[in-house]
């Protein structure tokens, strides 16, 4: 495999809405922890899911260590806010004056952007600073994410001198190196999630510089039989077979076909949106995670998950 | 004996038929959007009137299944060639409109400006371009500010609105307001105060001094203007955020939740159905998509599934000889045992979060699994059948 993902410093991954977003972000951050790598995983829309995925308690902005080297924080961009006026500007002072603070929560509020920097800022710093061997960040879904990446740039054209400017011109240098910073996108092998990666994959490369590290195709359903199983199975079902069928085994076996037909049925229809999202991933590598039958969700089944994710990684 | 009570409204039929305003909600991937154009689209086929789904998700594939090239903020009408083409008899008249952040920001601006230089100095602050082409909390106030002029028009019987992919799902609701007590903020007032005097110099004030370090002085010049200009607009922005905000509250307005049964979505759908009732707005109903047929719990069948895993070979060398080599139909016995236990699982657990989740609403409606995509006016009818009753 030819994906260096975990060797980077800094990966963003997002998605359409409910393909798994947080669950493979938890995933790649279980996986690089196991690899021996001091690891953080920042959960950006802080829905507390990452707690949950890691059955631990809710994470705040002061990272914490919930397995080894697993480290485990969500954004708030007030803190990072205080902590980038205290640590980047050097202005600890005037950052416990009220006014400035509130307003440049104001103002951050007001023009989105500096929200969006000051998120994408925080994260460069923790590289930049080295505190980690790998970020793995829980991004926006894949409308808004274009927005984060390319905030950076859109200060940096907006402002175009003063401290603002320094402070973008270093994180642009972190997002825009490919050995440092790439995008997961995860896709299910349904028809809107392959239509927005594909999307996104053109957004990504016409609006940000951005390295596009790989896509995730997340809960691919198991292929219950190859061609010639499936004319059997069909056979199966012709009314002689199935009141042999019926004689033969207690209870009712008619549902039990018609489950199987619904899964060939449904395998053979994302078979057709994965053959798309192949064809149009232009060259990305794509890395394949099975739909998990699972009763709940947990710890369990994130580390299920991480193994799927790792044998396709070659770990 | 005594009368059983009936609700007075148990279907979504029931429902929009006493409704001006339906806003779907949920978290991504649900199927929000399509289950809005399904509710457009029955709604036009049993209520009649004239019906306009409003789209904030740029999909095309939908304007597509609506029979339509693409649409855009304008108002389109869904040709009836689409409604025959699915066989559908429309009693009244289907619109679409799709929300186009930008152009709406500019149309709010062009209305409340007090005059044409404000206008044009606004459009043309780089401030303002950005936050409204560029950045996404936006989407949200234009959303429902574009909602309410439509349903002001007074051109529609029905409007069925889909809303922002929100990171959180109730931000559209608070963004109204949040707008107007923007507009209304004692600390924009303080920080534009030093602006609108004559005799103004950054360099007197350390606050600005510090700013002017921080931010640079041109882009510290382009808020101020932009605030300044946005100052002039206050009372037409804060009385519209305020109508927008009743317009919400209103009986005549209704909220449907859409959900998947899967983990995530139900605990983003059960946070919005509690953040409807603390704010008072009308939960009507709560559409359950995609999700596994019911044969997959019934008991009887478990015990078929157990058995073709355990007896697959004794059961396979019952079978007519026509159907394929003994040790070839075993495994497929098997495959099908085991596939249908695996799918039970999920079954079960989607019917317990289910039944979490029904108790709430008035209507609970459940769309199945649709083995194929929804890609015309058909499917949509398809769909829109199987929740609509």
């Amino acid at each position: 495999m030819e994906v260096d993902l975990l060797d980077r410093k800094l990966v963003f991954v997002t998605g359409k809405g409910g393909v798994g977003k947080t669950t493979i972000t938890a995933a790649i951050g279980i996986l690089a922890s196991q690899q021996g790598k001091r690891t953080l995983i920042c959960e950006v829309d802080a829905k507390g899911d990452v707690a949950g995925l890691l059955e631990t308690r809710p994470t705040g902005f002061e990272p914490r260590e919930v397995q080894p080297r697993l480290f485990a924080m969500s954004m708030d961009t007030e803190a990072s806010l205080r902590e980038y006026l205290q640590l980047q500007l050097r202005l600890p002072l005037v950052a416990r004056l009220g006014p400035l603070a509130r307003t440049f929560d104001f103002v951050a509020n007001a023009a989105p952007g500096v929200k969006e920097i000051l998120i994408v800022g925080k994260l460069a710093y923790e590289v930049r600073e080295r505190h980690y061997d790998l970020v793995v960040v829980d991004a926006p879904a894949t409308g808004h994410v274009v927005g984060q990446l390319a905030a950076p740039q859109a200060i940096n054209d907006l402002v175009r001198v003063g401290l603002i400017r320094n402070q973008t011109d270093w994180m642009l240098e972190i997002l825009e190196d490919a050995a440092t910073t790439g995008v997961v996108i995860v896709a299910a092998p349904e028809e809107m999630p392959v239509t927005e990666t594909l999307e996104l994959v053109g957004r990504l490369r016409t609006e940000t510089r951005v390295d596009l590290a790989g896509i995730v195709v997340n809960r691919v359903l198991p292929e219950l039989f190859g061609r010639r199983e499936e004319e059997l199975f069909e056979r199966l079902r012709e009314p002689d077979a199935l009141a042999t069928l019926d004689d033969a085994v207690p209870g009712a076996v008619e549902p039990v076909l018609e489950g199987a037909r619904l899964a060939v049925t449904l395998r053979r229809t994302r078979a057709g949106h994965l053959t798309r999202l192949r064809e149009g991933a232009d060259g990305v590598p794509l890395l394949y995670v099975p739909y998990l039958f699972a009763r709940t969700q947990g710890l369990r089944t994130t580390r299920q998950i991480a193994e799927a994710l790792g044998a396709e990684l070659g770990l | 004996m005594p009368r059983r009570t009936e609700k007075a409204v148990s279907t979504l039929e029931q429902l929009l038929a006493a409704k001006e305003i339906a806003v779907t909600a949920g978290s991504g991937g649900v199927g929000k959007t399509t289950v809005a154009a399904a509710l457009g689209v029955l709604a036009t086929v049993n209520l009649g009137g004239k019906v306009l789904v409003l789209t904030v998700d740029p999909a095309r594939r939908l304007a597509n299944a609506m029979g339509l090239e693409a649409f855009g903020n304008v108002e389109v009408r869904v040709p009836d060639a689409a409604f025959d083409q699915a066989g559908a008899e429309p009693r009244g008249e289907l619109w679409a409109a799709m929300l186009d952040t930008k152009a709406s920001w500019d149309d709010l601006v062009r209305r409340h400006a007090p005059d044409a230089a404000t206008r044009d100095r606004i459009l043309e602050n780089p401030l303002y371009r950005n936050i409204t082409g560029k950045f996404v909390q936006s989407h949200d106030y234009i959303a429902m500010e574009r909602l309410y002029e439509l349903h002001h028009t007074g051109e529609y019987d029905l409007i069925v609105v889909d809303t922002p992919p929100t990171r959180n799902a109730i931000d559209f609701l608070e963004a109204p307001e949040r707008m107007a007590d923007f507009f209304s903020s004692r600390l924009l007032r303080w920080l534009l105060a030093p602006y609108q005097s004559r005799f103004f110099n950054v360099a007197s004030k350390p606050f600005y001094q510090v700013a002017d370090r921080i931010l640079g002085s041109q882009f510290l010049e382009d808020i101020a203007e932009f605030f300044m200009l946005f100052q002039t607009m206050h009372e037409g922005f804060v009385q519209r955020a305020r109508e927008v905000t009743r317009l919400l509250e209103d009986r005549r307005t209704t909220f449907v939740v859409v959900s998947t049964l899967e983990p995530a979505p139900v605990r983003e759908a059960e946070f919005f159905i509690d953040a409807l009732s603390d704010r008072r707005f009308h939960l009507g109903g709560l559409v359950l998509n995609k999700v596994l047929p019911g044969y997959f719990r019934r008991s009887d069948a478990t015990g078929a599934a157990k058995q073709l895993c355990a007896e697959a070979e004794v059961i396979a060398a019952k079978l007519p000889a026509a159907v394929g080599e003994p040790a070839d139909i075993a495994r497929v016995l098997r495959e099908v045992g085991e596939s249908f236990l695996n799918f039970q699982v999920v079954a079960k657990r989607e019917a317990e979060q289910r039944a979490e989740l029904a108790a709430a609403p008035d209507v609970v409606a459940t769309a199945p699994y649709f083995e194929t995509d929804i890609f015309d006016l058909g499917g949509l009818c398809r769909l829109g059948e199987a929740i609509w009753r």
